[in-house]
C-alpha cells in the first residue's frame, strides 16, 4: 500500500508496507520516465546512472559519519546538508538507472541490496578520512571533478541526465566552495594545520588518476553524445586543483596520469575493502530483516 | 468549492518556511484541471530536499479539503528552481519573518564555474536593523537553502535565504 506521507507511512500497521526496505511511500521521482533518445544503449545508460548516482551515494554516506565527529556544529550542519544534496541526486539517478535497465528494480533495490562488486563508484568516493583535513581534501578534489562533469552533462542528449545534471551543478558549486575554503584556511593556517593538510593533500593526489579514466561505458556513451568522457575533464580539473593549492600555500601536486591504466577501477566494480565496510552500515537494516515492518 | 484549483495550491504553505505560499515560494508550474481531476506541476527546490515529500502530500490534502476530486503531483525537475523565483510578497515576508531574502541568482558566464575561496562576498541588510554591512557566520543553516550571517550593529544573528 502507498501512503500520501511519510508519517502515515511509518505508523500504519495493518498491511505490508516496508519501512526497512522501501519507505511505503509513494514518491513521484519514480515519474522519471523510460524513453531513451535515439542511438543510445539502454544498458550503458543504466550503467552509467549508477556510475553518477552510486558516486553520489557512497560519498553522501561517507560524510553522513562525520556528523557528530566535526570539529563545530557549523560543519556537522554543512556536512550533513551536502549529503543530503548528494543523496537527493543520487535518488534521481538511480531511479533512472532502473527505468533505463528495464528489470522493474528501484531506487531502494539498487542502493540496498548490491554487493560491493555491483557498485560502480569511483574508488575516491568510498574511502575513509583519517582526519578533517583529509575530508576537506577528498571533498574538494570530487566536488571539483563531479561539477567539471556536470556542467558538462548539461549538453547530454539525455533529456533526464541532462535535467539532473543542471540541478546538481548548483548544488556542487557550492559543495566545491565550501571545502576549498577549508583547504586554504588549513593549509593557510597555523603550523600544525599546514602540515596536517599537507600530509592529507599528498596522500590525495596519487589516488586521482582514477578520476580522469574512461570505462568503456563512459566512451561509447560519450560518442553517443549522452555522457561526458572524465578523460576531458583533467585540464580543468588540474586548474583549480593547483590554483586552490597555491592560495592555501602547499606545494601544487601532481595530477597523476598514465600510469591509470593499470589501477583497479571502482568503475568496473573493483573496490577496496572500505566500500564493503559502508555497505555493511548502510544496508544492515534492509538485509538482517528484509521486508521488515515496524 | 472554494477558489479554483489553483488558487487552493497556490495558498498552500511550505513546511519549511511556513511564512511562505507554495505560489510565493515559485514552485508551482502548472495546475491543471479535468473531467479526471487535478495535476498539479512542481519543480523541487533542491535535489535532496525533505519538505518535497510532506509539499506534496500538503497539495493532495488541499485539493481533497478544498473538495476537488482526484488529484496528482508531478516533479518537474527542468528547469531547476533559482531563488529568483520567489515573489515580491514572499521576500517581504521572509524579511518579516527574520530571514533576509536572496539577493538576484548568479548568472552564469561561459566557461568554467569559477570557484570563491573567500567568504560570500553578497551584500545582506540586516532584517532587524537594516544595517548593510553584515557577515557569514556560517555558509550553512539549518536547511541547505539558508546560510548563518550576524550584524555588526544590532549584533544579533540572523538566516539569510542564499541565491541559487
Amino acid at each position: 500500500m502507498a501512503f500520501d506521507d511519510a508519517y502515515h507511512a511509518l505508523t500504519d500497521h495493518d498491511d505490508d508496507a516496508r519501512w526497512a526496505y522501501g519507505t511505503g511511500f509513494v514518491d513521484k521521482l519514480a515519474g522519471v520516465p523510460g524513453d531513451l533518445p535515439d542511438g543510445v544503449d539502454r544498458a550503458d545508460l543504466a550503467e552509467y546512472c549508477l556510475m553518477l548516482g552510486d558516486d553520489a551515494l557512497i560519498l553522501s554516506h561517507r560524510l553522513q559519519q562525520w556528523v557528530t565527529r566535526a570539529p563545530e556544529l557549523e560543519d556537522e550542519l554543512a556536512l550533513a546538508n551536502i549529503g543530503l544534496d548528494l543523496l537527493g541526486q543520487a535518488r534521481l539517478l538511480l531511479t533512472r538507472a532502473g527505468v533505463a535497465e528495464g528489470w522493474g528494480r528501484d531506487e531502494d533495490d539498487l542502493a540496498m541490496r548490491r554487493d560491493p562488486s555491483g557498485f560502480r563508484n569511483v574508488r575516491l568516493a568510498e574511502r575513509a578520512d583519517a582526519d578533517f583535513a583529509h575530508l576537506v581534501a577528498r571533498l574538494f578534489a570530487l566536488s571539483t571533478w563531479r561539477l567539471a562533469l556536470l556542467d558538462r552533462l548539461t549538453a547530454s542528449r539525455d533529456p533526464m541526465l541532462a535535467a539532473i545534471a543542471a540541478k546538481g551543478v548548483k548544488e556542487v558549486t557550492y559543495h566545491r566552495d565550501y571545502a576549498a575554503q577549508w583547504v586554504v584556511r588549513l593549509g593557510d593556517g597555523t603550523p600544525l594545520s599546514h602540515d596536517r593538510m599537507r600530509a592529507a593533500v599528498e596522500t590525495l593526489a596519487p589516488q586521482l588518476a582514477e578520476l580522469f579514466l574512461s570505462h568503456p561505458t563512459e566512451a561509447r556513451l560519450a560518442e553517443a553524445g549522452a555522457a561526458v568522457d572524465p578523460a576531458t575533464l583533467e585540464a580543468e580539473f588540474t586548474q583549480v586543483w593547483t590554483h586552490v593549492l597555491q592560495t592555501a600555500t602547499l606545494t601544487a601536486q601532481p595530477v597523476p596520469s598514465g600510469a591509470a591504466d593499470a589501477q583497479p577501477s571502482g568503475r568496473a566494480g573493483e573496490h577496496t575493502p572500505a566500500l564493503a565496510e559502508i555497505l555493511d552500515e548502510m544496508q544492515g537494516v534492509a538485509r538482517s530483516v528484509p521486508g521488515g515492518a515496524w | 468549492m472554494t477558489g479554483t484549483a489553483a488558487e487552493v495550491v497556490g495558498a498552500v504553505t511550505d513546511p519549511e518556511l511556513p511564512m511562505l505560499t507554495l505560489a510565493e515560494l515559485g514552485v508551482i508550474r502548472e495546475v491543471r484541471q479535468d473531467e479526471d481531476g487535478v495535476l498539479v506541476t512542481i519543480t523541487p527546490t533542491y535535489s535532496g530536499c525533505p519538505a518535497m515529500e510532506s509539499i506534496r502530500a500538503d497539495i493532495r490534502s488541499a485539493l481533497r479539503q478544498a473538495g476537488f476530486g482526484r488529484a496528482e503531483v508531478r516533479t518537474v525537475i527542468a528547469p531547476p528552481w533559482t531563488t529568483d523565483w520567489i515573489s515580491a510578497s514572499g521576500r517581504r515576508k521572509l524579511a518579516e519573518a527574520g530571514i533576509a531574502p536572496p539577493g538576484a541568482a548568479p548568472v552564469r558566464a561561459t566557461g568554467p564555474i569559477p570557484i570563491n575561496l573567500s567568504p560570500r562576498p553578497t551584500a545582506v541588510s540586516c532584517p532587524r536593523c537594516g544595517h548593510t554591512d553584515t557577515e557569514t557566520l556560517a555558509a550553512f543553516g539549518a536547511t541547505a537553502c539558508r546560510e548563518l550571517r550576524r550584524c555588526p550593529a544590532c549584533r544579533e544573528p540572523f538566516e539569510h535565504m542564499r541565491e541559487i
